[in-house]
Parts: C-alpha cells; structure tokens; sequence
C-alpha cells in the first residue's frame, strides 16, 4: 500500500476513504493525479475526522462568542477568561474507535491527545473528565472493555499527574458495537500568554519535538470516519501506543520554552499527524511549508515518505520558532531527553512540499487541503415527535422504595467509585470537589479561587426527541455548575452520532445543534470547542445521539460553595416546577422496562431563573447544600444527598400530586436545597419575588429515609444497594 | 531549616510537597533536579510521588540508580533524614536504604483514596506530633504499594518499632478490608534502623490543607520542623 | 552478541498478576494449568564478544537494574 510509485487505481482510493466524486474534487484542485503520499495527505484531511464535511454548516450555528471568550473553536482548544490575569483552556474529544478495538490504549491515547490540545496553548492542565458509555452489561465484550477503558485513562492521568477529577459512565445497547470514550482536560494559562497554530515569518525554521515517528496508527483518522462491520476487528494494527512518561517530559519541556519568548506557533500532531499539524499550521498562517522528511526522527528504519506523513505516533509536536532561537529550543528539549529536529522552513508560496531522499515527493497547495475540502449539506429528516405520555396513563409502581432501590442499583445510576478510585483525583494537591458530585472543583493553584467543572448527556431524551435532549444537556451542564456555586462560563462539546449518511441519523445531529444552540444563547454559555465523532454504527445500528457536553464554571470564592451532601437538622426546599413529567425518564426504563414518551421539556427561562436564584443563595450562605434533580428525579436527588454524608431525611407528597410523577419524574430546572429551618421563610419570600417556584419538603436528619405514607429505609441499605453493583459485575468471572 | 525536593523526570508530586513543606517551614525547598550529582548541603531531603522515569522496569529502579541518588544514599548513610512518599518510598526500598520491596497492589487495580493510618511509632523525627496509636487520614494514590518483605525482616521490623504507620479501620484494627493494597502486616510506612529514614505509601501533603479534605497529614512535616530547626 | 535476561518473582513471593492469569485460563476452559507465575524478557544487544565477560556484564546489570533481588530471580542465556 505505500510503494509510492503504486498506482491511483479506483480501490485504491477507495481504500482511502475517498469517494468517486471527491477523488474527482481532488484531481481539479491538483490539476493533475496525485502520488500516493498525496493522495494519502488528501485522505485524511478530507476525512470526516479533519474536514468535519458533514458537519460544519451545522456547526456555525452555535454561539462561539461572549464577553470572556479569547479563543474559540478552531484551534488546539478554547480559551475563556477567568480574570486576574489568568485563562481557563479546555476541550472535550473523542477515542470512540480505537477504543473499541483496543480499550487500554484507544483510551490511554484519548486522554494523552487531549492533554497535548490543552498544553499546546500554553496551558498547565489542571482536570481531566471523562464521559463514558457502554453496551449492556450482559454484552460478551462488555467488561472487558470497561475495564480496559479504566485501566487506560487511569494509567495515562495517572502517570502524567493531572487529577481526573470526574465524568459519567453509563450503560446503553445502543453502544453495544460503538463505546463512546470522551475525554476532556482543563488547563491553565496567563491570559496573555496563549500559544496559537497559525505558521508566520518566512524562513523561520519549521521543528518536531516529541517522540520519534513509527508505523503506528496509520490511517487512524480515517477509522474514525467510517462505520464499523465484523471486520473491523482486524484493524488493530492501527491502534496507536501510549507513552505518558514522555508525554510527562513533553508537557515540561514545552512549558518551560513556553515561559520564554521563543515560540512563533505550535500544533500538536494528533490524528493525521505530520499531515495535519503541519497543513493547519500553514493554513491558519496562510503560507507554505517546506519539510524535509530526511530530518524526522523515526522510531522503525525504512520508513516512506506515506508512512510519515500518516503516521499517529503519540507524544508529538509541531513548533515555528522565531529565527537565531533553535538552539534555546533545542537546549530545553535536550534536558528533557526528547527529540529535536529543524525539518523544514515557512515559505511563501502556500504550498506543502514534501522532500525525501533528493526528490519531491509531493507537493500540494495547501488550500486545496483545507478550504476546497468537500462540505456537505446532508439530506434529513427531522425525529418525529413521539406522542405525550401523561403522568396518570403510567403505572406506579408496587412499592416507593422499592423502585428507590431498584434505580439507585441500576447500572446508570450505581455508584462508581468502582471507577474513579482506579484514577489519581488529588495528585496535584488542588481538587476541592472530588469526583460523585455535581460538579467537581479545582482550585485555581495558589488561589482562594476555583473552577468547577462538569459532563453531561442524556442520550435516551436526545435519541427521543434531538432538540429538547441537546438543550437539556446543555442545560444540565449549567445547572450542575450552579449547583455548586459557580458562574457557568464556556462549553466544549463533544457530538457522537451514527453515520450521517442517513437522513435520520443527520436529523439527529440537526436538532440537537438546535438545541444546544438555543439553550447556550438562553443561558450565555457559548461553545468555544469541541469535536465531531460520527460514523458510531455498527452493522447499521447506530448508538443513541449523544452529544457530549462539557462545561466549566467560576467560582471566585471557594469559602461560598456547597457540595449536596446533607447535614442533619436543615429544611429542604425543592427548587423548581413539578409536573410530574414520566415519559423517557429512568424510572419508566428500569422499573416498567420501558423507554417510550418524549423527554422533559426545557425552558430555558425558568432554567435561568431558578439557576440564579440558588447560586445568589449559596454564595449567601443561606443554602447549605444543594443538588441538581436529574436521573431518577426527585427522591433518587434525597436519597443521593442522604447517601453522600450519611444523614437521613424524612419527606412528604403535597396532596393532589401523583407520588410516583412527583418523586420519579424527570422535570427540568429543579434543584433540591438544604437550609436551615429559620431561613425557610425568607427564601420563599425572595423566591416568589424572583418568580421561583418552591416548596417544602421536609428535613434532614437520622439515618433513614422516610417518605411519608410510602416507606422507610435505612441509608446504609441504600448506601449498600448503590455500591454493590458495579464491583459485582466486574467481579463476575 | 533547609529541604531538598528530588524532581526525577516523571515526579509529579514534588509541587504538592513543596507547597507543604513550605507552609510549614516558613519557606520554599530546593527543587533538585536527578542529574545533579551536587545537592547542597540541606537538613531534610525528599523523594517525592509519581511516576520517575515512567516507572517502566520496576517503579523506582531507574530513579535509584539516578546521579543525585548516589549522594542522597551517602547523605543518608551520614544521618540526613530522607522522606520518601509513594515513589520515593519505592526509589528507597530500590536502593537499599530501606528493606523489602513494594508489589503490585493486590487487586491489580491503581487505588486512589482516603486510608486511616495508625500510628505506631509516634518517637521519631517524622512523627513526633502525632500521639502514639493515633489515627490520621491520609490519601493513597498507587498501583505498586504491596510491601512486601520476609518474614524475619518484617519481624525485626516489628520488634524494633519500625513499622511507622499500619493501615486501619475507623476503629484503629488493621482488618484486610481497611489495606488498600495488600501489604504485608498492613504496613503503610517504615524507617531504616537509624531512623533518620522514612517511606510511606500514603500522601501527607495531600492532607495538608482543610479545603482538600483534611489536615491530618501537617503533623509529619510541622514533626520535621521541629526536630530539624 | 544478544543476551536474553528473563527476570522472574522468587518462590514464595505472592503473584498476584500470575494468578489472575491462571483464573482467566480457567475461565476460558484451560483445565489443568497449575501455578501461574509472569515475569519479564529482556533482550540486550551487546558489544562484547567474550562470552565470559559478556556474562558477567549483563550479571552486573541483573543485579544493578534490571531485577530487584529482593522480589526476583533472573537467569542469562547468551548467543
């Protein structure tokens, strides 16, 4: 396949993953065939993965502005400002794929590429997230993945020593054949000292660092734009190996070149490798380079001209470094025991000349690459909205408590300290908030000030109706932000969906940008970066939309936060509008095995006003703890608060309401609060001033759970029940 | 008092213990990187947490054999007090400055929470302000922290009160539940027979603040300053 | 000359890795497999050509680096 003199035959541009008509796009924009390097770099750049060609004309319609955003999306990662100076650096992305094939290292490489997108910009990373989705438990594959994906985020976070603070796992046959890996990273940056990708300065030397280049992961991008088949399996070649020691000593080494004033830019190679860093590089300059391919290092002798440009070792980097400085570069890299090599220079003639052993070997216009790369306004059809699914037309179950039970031992809802005890959460010694709460906080280092940070989704509302899931998982974002008491900033977003081929399937992705759209507007939560994983389908079944939604939140003074676990003798207050909403709730999947009925709306109003409310009340000091009401609603909310100190609660249902919509439901922009009994009366008089519905729902204290005229239980049984699960089922031989 | 913190390529716990060293020192240690062989004259060296040299081979043997290691092994032997926390307890059993070894953990899996520790030997520089059979908190953060030893050594170890510190339930009984990680005795911390050497498996600078969980971890380092100022 | 060093735990020091490999062997429907025990393989490519000093070369490294004494045996083969 790399014999560069081998024929452009039609397979061979089909193995490429190029169709008839963008092999033809090619030719017009070459003006002539292309050399199979060449035709390799058009590959991937016009892959789904690099062109997001599906999806771009969607894209532009989220808001990407806003008063504190530097940066947003397009480059390595966006950049919000978080004042004194300082600036928070994040995105979220995706390893579905390589995940699937090989679970420790698609995940250990995940984690390893979007640390590289965050401290490329200059940014010490701070956090790691992860949101997770899996098959059904009872999938023959299914263990080994969890634990494979475990194992590698830990053994790359770990070893790094960046804390991952948090994410979400949860358990969907819908993923049966497409997991979903997606990891977010968060660093920290002088405001004015942010490192961007655009090449500039003619002449100025072109420079790898990093590890050496070998054959690995070749084509890994264009894995991650094309849909699975039995077949598939036999790819593992392609997976790429993860080194975090290295990537340990490169974060170093480019952060202390980064505190001089050496660098012009720098773009980690990431899927595509050479290819890409170097084409965005020159793109976003709007200049040529020239590389000369004899000056990579490489890892494996032999290696062609198609091989290195397409190789996805880990662990590198592309920089310009302003001219007469190579050897301060070389010396820091040197210190570290890393690669450093000129490999070519910045020229004028936008284009990307590739040498190797005295020849040319290839030699393409740069915007070809980048801005002729085929855009594709795909065919869809928008979900049909499925019928209402009124309260009273749902059974209730035999017992409260024991449908309390059965969702707080479900596989979504379960405990999984199971998981995040295998991952190091407080190596950096600044993780305020640890992983099981809403949001989870770390401190800005050196500060009395914090960011919380948060991911959610909830595919089965996004796969019953795109628009309403995608704005409730923005909304829950912000929700969970507050809930703690932080000011919502920015979102990253990380958008998994099957094969945009079919009009269903884009549909879903059209509606949920929608969404998305409408509530980051409502909520001035604007979408500085993310990530497009499409192709998530296996044998035609694609896995529920799932656009990942990862967002970060200020807090200026981290002596006004609360966390939701209760303390006893305090009132608790249900923040919110109850209507009992049942339809695509958890309490209908795993307590009647059904998933019809639409979600929850969303209004985005009330989402504001409540949200507003409890964050004045928490940096007041007058609420004492605080949850956000998702998954399993209401009483799940109680019983979680309970669990998270161990102190009981007793709770009542008003008359009139149906007690299983009212403790079950799944009604948006709800938080439970804790205050003290005296301060009961005061916040319902600022409440009603402020148009926010509350109501009372009983106290805390004890060590039960009581719900009045339905049942009691201790917290130790449910603390025994919620953590039981997931242990068990990793134990299962 | 002056301290030295050991930055190997791969470290990455030696800003957590500065941080903690300073707050109780009063000022910043001396960040010392492994290929300097001349490490100034200072009353306290530290071989901090993480992962040096990518804990490939075996977690600790690469740094062991590091330049720097040779003169804080001579330091040592001439009575510095040396402080090894989690990698740097793996570096000290790989030199030889301490006995036995540390395993892969016995559930194969990296473990990362909060453990009660019991205080066994409360008479030393590194523990002085903790009572006798007290029971701190402190976070473990490791997947090779499975101390191991024979049975001779780990009874000399006993009866010559250098177990440190043993990991225990909240009613202070070292029951196999309350060990995070399998290690012989439930033994969490030990000091070479000079007691001028400690390593721990436990992080006492990551409870070292109250915003990060506790405090119980600061008596190690305001014990170091006492005894070294 | 290659030297091939296989590093190995001492008897009597727990494996917990070996037997998790021989309960996976189990589960998979191996029967019969006894004890379980990993170690490592480490291939060298030395310049030394004396046998005899090759040997003692790599022993220097066995005890130095590459095997922990106190946990491991290793054994050399050279050629």
């Amino acid at each position: 396949m790399s014999d560069p003199n081998s024929a452009i035959t039609p397979e061979v541009v089909a193995a490429h993953g190029l169709t008839p008509e963008e092999y033809t796009r090619c030719l017009d924009a070459l003006g002539r065939t292309p050399n199979l390097t060449e035709l390799g770099i058009f590959s991937v750049m016009w892959s789904e993965h690099c062109s997001y060609k599906s999806s771009r004309v969607w894209l532009k319609q989220l808001p990407t502005t806003g008063p504190r955003v530097i940066c947003g999306p397009g480059e390595n990662a966006g950049v919000v400002d978080i004042g004194e100076g300082l600036a928070a650096v994040f995105k979220m992305e995706s390893h579905n794929h390589p995940s699937y094939i090989e679970p420790y290292q698609g995940a250990a490489t995940g984690v390893g590429g979007i640390l590289r997108d965050v401290f490329t910009m200059g940014a010490r990373p701070v956090a790691i997230m992860d949101p997770l989705r899996f098959g059904s438990p009872d999938h023959p594959k299914m263990r080994h993945l969890v634990s494979g994906v475990v194992a590698g985020i830990g053994g790359y976070g770990n070893c790094i020593g960046v804390p991952t603070v948090g994410g979400e796992c949860s358990f969907h046959a819908s993923y049966d054949g497409n997991i979903l890996v997606n990891a977010m990273t968060v660093g920290l940056a002088r405001a004015d000292k942010i490192f961007y990708s655009a090449a500039a300065g003619i002449g100025n030397s072109v420079v790898y660092v990093g590890s050496k280049t070998g054959r690995d992961g070749i084509h890994g991008a264009t894995m991650a734009s094309a849909e699975f088949d039995d077949a598939s399996e036999e790819k593992r070649p392609t997976v790429q190996v993860g080194d975090p020691f290295t990537e340990k000593l490169l974060l170093e080494a480019c952060l202390e070149l980064m505190a001089g004033d050496t660098i012009v830019a720098i773009q980690d190679m990431g899927a595509a490798g050479l290819t890409s860093s170097s084409v965005e590089m020159a793109s976003k300059g709007g200049v040529g380079l020239e590389l000369d391919l004899d000056s990579v290092p490489c890892r494996e002798t032999g290696m062609t001209a198609y091989e290195m440009m397409l190789s996805e070792s880990q662990e590198r980097m592309l920089m310009i470094l302003k001219p007469g400085l190579e050897d301060v570069g070389r010396k820091v890299f040197e210190k570290w025991g890393l690669d450093f090599a000129i490999i070519g220079k910045v020229t004028d003639t936008g284009r990307l000349v590739l040498r190797h052993k005295g020849a040319v070997v290839g030699d393409l216009p740069v915007d070809a690459l980048t801005d002729a790369a085929p855009m594709y306004e795909r065919p869809w059809e928008a979900t049909p909205k499925r019928a209402p699914l009124p309260a009273q037309d749902v059974p209730a179950p035999d017992s409260i408590i024991g449908a309390l039970t059965t969702l707080i031992s479900c596989p979504d809802l379960s405990s999984k300290a199971w998981i995040w005890q295998q991952y190091d959460h407080t190596v950096m010694a600044d993780t305020v908030a640890r992983p099981g709460g809403d949001s989870a906080i770390v401190r800005i280092h050196g500060s009395n000030r914090g960011l919380a940070i948060t991911t959610d989704c909830t595919p089965r509302y996004v796969h019953a109706d795109p628009e309403a899931g995608g704005a409730q998982a923005v909304a829950e974002a912000w929700r969970n932000l507050t809930a703690v008491g932080a000011l919502p900033l920015a979102v990253t977003d990380c958008m998994n969906f099957g094969n945009p081929q079919k009009p269903s399937v884009m549909g879903q992705f059209v509606g949920s940008i929608q969404g998305m759209s409408a509530a980051c507007r409502a909520l001035d939560f604007p979408v500085v970066s993310g990530n497009v994983s499409l192709y998530n389908e296996t044998n035609g079944q694609a896995i529920q939309p799932t656009p990942a939604i990862g967002a970060i939140g200020l807090i200026d003074d981290l002596g006004q936060t609360v966390r939701h676990g209760l303390a006893p003798g305090l009132s608790l207050v249900l923040v919110g509008d109850t209507l009992g909403h049942l339809g695509s709730t958890l309490y209908l999947r795993e307590v009647l095995g059904r998933e019809d009925g639409p979600p929850p709306p969303v209004d985005l109003a009330a989402e504001r006003r409540n949200g507003d409310f409890v964050r004045a009340g928490i940096r007041a000091g007058t609420i004492k703890a605080c949850h956000d009401v998702s998954d399993g609603g209401l009483l799940v909310a109680v019983a979680d608060m309970a669990m998270a100190t161990g102190t009981g609660a007793q709770l009542s249902v008003p008359s009139g309401q149906l007690p299983h919509a009212f403790l079950f439901g799944e009604d948006q922009a709800r938080y439970v609060v804790a205050l003290a009994p005296e301060a009961v009366p005061g916040f319902e008089t600022e409440a009603r001033a402020a148009g926010v519905p509350v109501l009372r729902l009983g106290q805390s204290s004890g060590d039960q759970l009581i719900v009045e005229g339905h049942g009691t239980i201790s917290i130790s049984e449910l603390k025994t029940r919620n953590e039981a699960w997931l242990p068990a089922y990793m134990a299962r031989p | 008092m002056n301290a030295a913190v050991i930055v190997f390529p791969g470290s990455n716990c030696d800003r957590d213990v500065a941080t903690a060293l300073e707050q109780a020192m009063g000022k910043k240690p001396i960040m010392a990187w492994h290929g300097n062989a001349d490490l100034p004259q200072v009353d306290l060296v530290v071989l901090p947490g993480g992962f040096s040299y990518g804990d490939y081979l075996r977690c600790g043997a690469m740094a062991a054999q590091s330049p720097v290691m040779r003169e804080v092994v001579a330091r040592a032997k001439s009575g510095t007090p040396v402080l090894g926390i989690c990698n740097g307890f793996q570096v000290l059993t790989e030199t030889g400055l301490l006995p036995g070894a540390l395993m892969r953990n016995a559930s194969l899996k990296f473990v990362c929470r909060d453990v009660t520790l019991r205080v066994e030997a409360a008479n030393t520089k590194f523990t002085s302000h903790y009572a006798p059979g007290s029971l701190p908190r402190m976070t473990v953060a490791h997947g090779d922290g499975n101390y191991f030893a024979d049975a001779a050594t780990l009874d000399e170890l006993e009866q010559s009160g250098r177990v440190a510190f043993r990991y225990v339930d909240d009613a202070g009984q070292a029951t196999p539940e309350a060990n995070p990680n399998g290690s012989a005795r439930s033994i969490a911390g030990i000091l070479n027979a000079a007691g001028n050497v400690l390593g721990m498996m436990p992080h006492p600078e990551r409870h070292a603040d109250p915003l990060l969980g506790g405090t119980d971890g600061k008596a190690l380092f305001s014990s170091l300053v006492q005894a070294l100022s | 000359m290659k030297a091939r060093v296989h590093v190995t735990l001492k008897n009597g020091v727990l494996d917990p890795q070996g037997k998790a490999i021989g309960n996976a062997l189990a589960g998979l429907g191996f029967g019969g497999v006894g004890d379980v025990r990993q170690g490592k393989f480490i291939e060298l490519d030395i310049a030394e050509t004396d046998a005899a000093k090759a040997r003692e070369q790599v022993e220097q490294m066995c005890k130095r680096l590459l095997a922990n004494t106190v946990i491991e045996n290793y054994s050399i083969e050279l050629g």
